[in-house]
């Protein structure tokens, strides 16, 4: 139900820009303000919710150790994955983002049927494919993103064109085929196929879930054809781009209704960012259970709200049990008189 | 419980989700998973909101009239308390990872144990009410109002979950359910819904100092239980001080190894250790309780326990505190007690009196793990070890959650049983060290009306136990926390009949050669000494 709503969703989207443009002729609407929108509402969104985290104080050191903590000296600590200073902790925080670290630890368990009557034994393998899976989206989309920058610069850094002749290692016909654009459609495929085929994981998937995966793929597809199917007038986008980013948009002729969806569908996702669970891109940096040293019995934590509670003192304890103290022979501040 | 189904039976679990979706299947109080709620005269002594006699399986839970509103604005409240909460409410993306972790989910196949879920219970409420998508769109991004049947609901998966951080450690940013749980049942305790094995043993050690309420002469009468079975054992007469001013150390245990079978072993061990050593210790019958069922109730109810051990450390002029073996205790001690009842400046860095070693990674908190001590000890060479009586032992060795995932004490005590026994096996690496799975009686779901459930979670690490049982013929399985040592027993007999479990510290009483004792027939639980019959031994 979720899947399908999203899915149909994503579809009026896709027809939204064409309809924009082709039908009711408004290209500046789809090259330059609904991207301005998106772009504004992005960089605020995200920076009032990272905002509203920090705001929230951190009162206890909670680290989740996954190693051997660093206590007496003969004995190896685990350094990273049990941080005991700031910069070790540093590489930890490092490690979960650049390599997801923890989703390498994935395992899936099975239950298996020894003997009829006997108990089922529990079985643990190592699982892999989400964490590569991940690994291999996000980095590949990351490449991808980079090498747009050759639509927004003017002249296009050396870096861009060093990305570009690597991931475009492999040539296809007449122009090289990018690595990247492969690696990024099998890995959300991936991804989708694994969200629906996995009973668990489907059971907890939300039209949240689908929906950003369906605007991914679209603007993924979109991007593909354009580049490897459908010719598009490089020059006019590069334009259009600069414009954009030269705060002087123009929509020059040319542009083909297929660029304007893909804009329009990138638009929707910087837009949809920041009220969604693509947050976690921000929120990763800021995990309490990762980005703190396991140091707190070295280094005193302290909690800006600590405040004072009703304990039950010892002078209390010793007033009411005083009798049966002095008759145990338990020493007393006060005998009784 | 009679109606208790065959392991065989139980242990044949359905992973497949139901048909229903999970915001259309609604909570079903089944006996055996629940626990019964707080009495009121337990709430009365903490001061906690509406005490009354009420039943999970009534219709009328007997709210507050306003129970939303308190509901509401307590969550409110913490989310401007806690990062980790704002957090873990916003970033999750549901992959799953998490999912299998669980012990719940893989002893019950409820999908509303998988830790993703458990979390969405209170997401849900939280998108519904603190963001504007979850107001517009509803169930579309995962949002609906909480109704009654929602805190039933809450009631229900977050007495349901042990607060062992398993799934934290595979999640990819870090969400940890614990941290979700304990403010979810902050939440709860809001409005007077709890469960009596948490509450009465906080009431009962706010009000006297540990978790039975044993009253200070029969605290001071249970160590000397154990004394007289030390002498039996070794001839020595240990004479342990209670409350005693100027004494070097306050030493803290979790007070179910002062009163229950088998903790009482592993305070033998405590003791002969002490003595071997000639400590200058005293116990107390003010702070006689390291564990701390507040972490079950709130934060504020444990700060208010925790406060005895700073307090007592104060009033008898020790120098540092050593602490016995517990798992959430030692969550409270390692990451909260600097913290809320700090700082120790009336304490002294802990330095080893018998080797030296100054505990560096402790020196803020001032208080160290009776497993880095002892493994100082030994790697020093001052203690006198004699490995063999513990021949008849065949040891496997279960992390506790707290201790490994919230501390990372893991070489520590592997390091003592190694030099304590001679047949020591590790179960798989999927199922120890951070990767432990819980004894599923943990953050206080350990009474005897919830059995069924605690099996159910108890089955993975049950599973792991039974595996070194076939291929190494393991008869034991030492812990280092007293949940443990309560739980498992009941736990190994239904699953793996055969294998008993013991602390840490048993072992090393059974292994220590104390000054001046007599030639040992038996181990402490006077079990003749020299192995079982075919047992590899006399090597």
């Amino acid at each position: 139900m979720g899947m399908a709503l999203s899915l149909i969703l994503t579809v009026v989207l896709v027809l939204i820009p064409y309809v924009g443009v082709r039908v009711a002729g408004l290209p500046f609407l789809f090259a330059a303000v609904i991207p301005y929108a998106a772009a504004i509402t992005f960089v605020a969104g995200v920076a009032g919710r990272v905002l509203k985290w920090a705001r929230a104080p951190v009162p206890f050191r909670i680290p989740t150790t996954c190693g051997q903590q660093k206590s007496l000296p003969w004995i190896r600590p685990s350094r990273f994955d049990n941080p005991a200073t700031p910069a070790a902790t540093v590489v930890r925080v490092a490690l979960e983002v650049l390599f997801f670290r923890s989703l390498l630890r994935n395992s899936r368990f099975e239950m298996r049927e020894v003997s009829p009557g006997g108990l089922p034994k529990l079985a643990y393998f190592w699982e892999k494919w989400l964490w590569l899976a991940g690994l291999a989206f996000h980095w590949s989309l990351f490449v991808i993103l980079f090498r747009h920058l050759r639509f927004f610069t003017q002249p296009v850094p050396g870096p861009v064109g060093w990305v570009e002749s690597l991931d475009g290692f492999f040539q296809a016909a007449l122009s090289s085929l990018y690595l990247t654009d492969v690696v990024f459609l099998i890995a959300v495929t991936y991804l989708f196929l694994r969200r629906v085929t996995i009973p668990q994981v489907r059971y907890v998937s939300l039209p949240a879930d689908y929906f950003p995966l369906f605007l991914i793929i679209g603007i993924g597809i979109s991007g593909v054809l354009m580049r490897y199917f459908f010719r598009v007038d490089i020059v006019a986008i590069k334009e259009l781009a600069m414009g954009l980013v030269t705060f002087r948009p123009v929509v020059p002729a040319g542009i083909s209704a297929l660029f304007f969806v893909h804009l329009f569908l990138v638009s929707t996702l910087l837009a949809y960012f920041p009220f969604s669970k693509l947050v976690h891109m921000a929120g990763i940096f800021l995990s309490p259970t990762r980005n703190l040293a396991n140091d707190s019995r070295a280094r005193r934590h302290t909690n800006p709200w600590n405040y004072p509670v009703e304990v039950h003192s010892y002078d209390e304890y010793e007033e009411e049990f005083r009798k049966q103290m002095v008759h145990a022979g338990i020493p007393v501040e006060k005998e009784d008189r | 419980m009679s109606s208790l189904p065959k392991p065989d039976e139980l242990a044949r679990v359905d992973h497949r989700p139901r048909e229903t979706g999970w915001m259309d299947t609604p909570v079903e109080f089944k006996r055996g998973t629940w626990c019964y709620p707080g009495k009121p005269k337990s709430l009365e002594v903490l001061g906690l909101p509406n005490p009354r006699q009420w039943s999970p399986e009534d219709e009328d839970w007997k709210l507050p009239p306003n129970w939303k509103e308190i509901i509401l604005e307590g969550l409110r409240e913490r989310l401007g308390r806690f990062r980790s909460l704002q957090l873990f409410m916003d970033t999750c993306v549901r992959c799953g990872a998490c999912a299998d972790k669980c012990h719940f989910f893989i002893g019950s196949g409820d999908p509303k144990n998988m830790p993703v879920l458990r979390a969405e219970l209170l997401r849900s409420v939280y998108r519904r009410e603190f963001t504007t998508a979850g107001r517009l769109l509803g169930k579309m991004v995962g949002a609906r109002d909480l109704t009654e049947q929602v805190l039933k609901e809450w009631f229900y998966y977050f007495f349901q979950c042990t607060e062992c951080r398993r799934c934290s450690v595979f999640c990819p940013f870090g969400i940890d359910t614990a941290e979700i749980t304990i403010i979810a049942r902050e939440l709860l305790n809001l409005v007077g819904c709890n469960i009596d094995w948490i509450i009465t043993p906080a009431a009962n050690c706010f009000r006297t100092g540990n978790h039975l309420g044993l009253l200070p002469h029969a605290f001071k009468d249970m160590v000397e239980f154990c004394t007289d079975e030390i002498e039996n054992v070794t001839g020595v007469r240990i004479e342990p001080s209670f409350n005693r001013k100027g004494a070097e150390i306050l030493f803290v245990a979790p007070s179910g190894d002062v009163f229950a079978d088998p903790g009482i072993y592993t305070f033998m061990g405590y003791l002969m250790l002490f003595e071997a050593i000639g400590l200058d210790y005293t116990l107390s019958t003010y702070a006689s309780e390291g564990g701390n069922f507040g972490l079950f109730t709130s934060h504020e109810v444990m700060k208010r326990l925790n406060a005895k051990i700073y307090a007592e450390a104060r009033r008898l002029g020790v120098k540092w505190i050593l602490g016995g073996e517990c798992g959430h205790m030692w969550r409270v001690l390692h990451q909260y007690m600097d913290t809320m009842n700090g700082p120790a400046d009336f304490l002294e860095e802990p330095v080893s009196p018998i080797t030296g070693t100054r505990f560096d990674n402790a020196r803020s908190t001032k208080m160290v793990h009776i497993c880095e001590f002892t493994a100082d000890l030994i790697a020093h060479g001052k203690l006198k070890l004699d490995s063999s009586r513990n021949d008849q032992l065949r040891v496997t060795f279960h992390d506790s959650c707290n201790p490994a995932r919230a501390m990372g004490l893991l070489e520590e005590p592997r390091y003592i049983i190694r030099n304590v026994c001679r047949h020591f096996y590790e179960m798989p690496e999927s199922t120890i060290r951070e990767q432990t799975f819980c004894c599923g009686s943990g953050a206080g779901l350990g009474p005897d009306e919830n059995i069924e459930i605690r099996l159910r979670g108890g089955l993975p690490r049950a599973n792991a136990v039974r595996y070194v049982r076939e291929k190494h013929g393991v008869n034991t399985l030492a812990c280092i926390c007293a949940i443990d040592r309560a739980a498992l027993p009941a736990l190994m007999d239904y699953w793996v009949p055969g294998v008993g479990v013991v602390g840490v510290h048993e072992l090393v009483g059974n292994a220590l050669v104390l000054p001046g004792e007599g030639e040992r027939t038996t181990d402490l639980r006077s079990n003749p000494l020299g192995g079982i019959e075919g047992d590899a031994h006399g090597r």
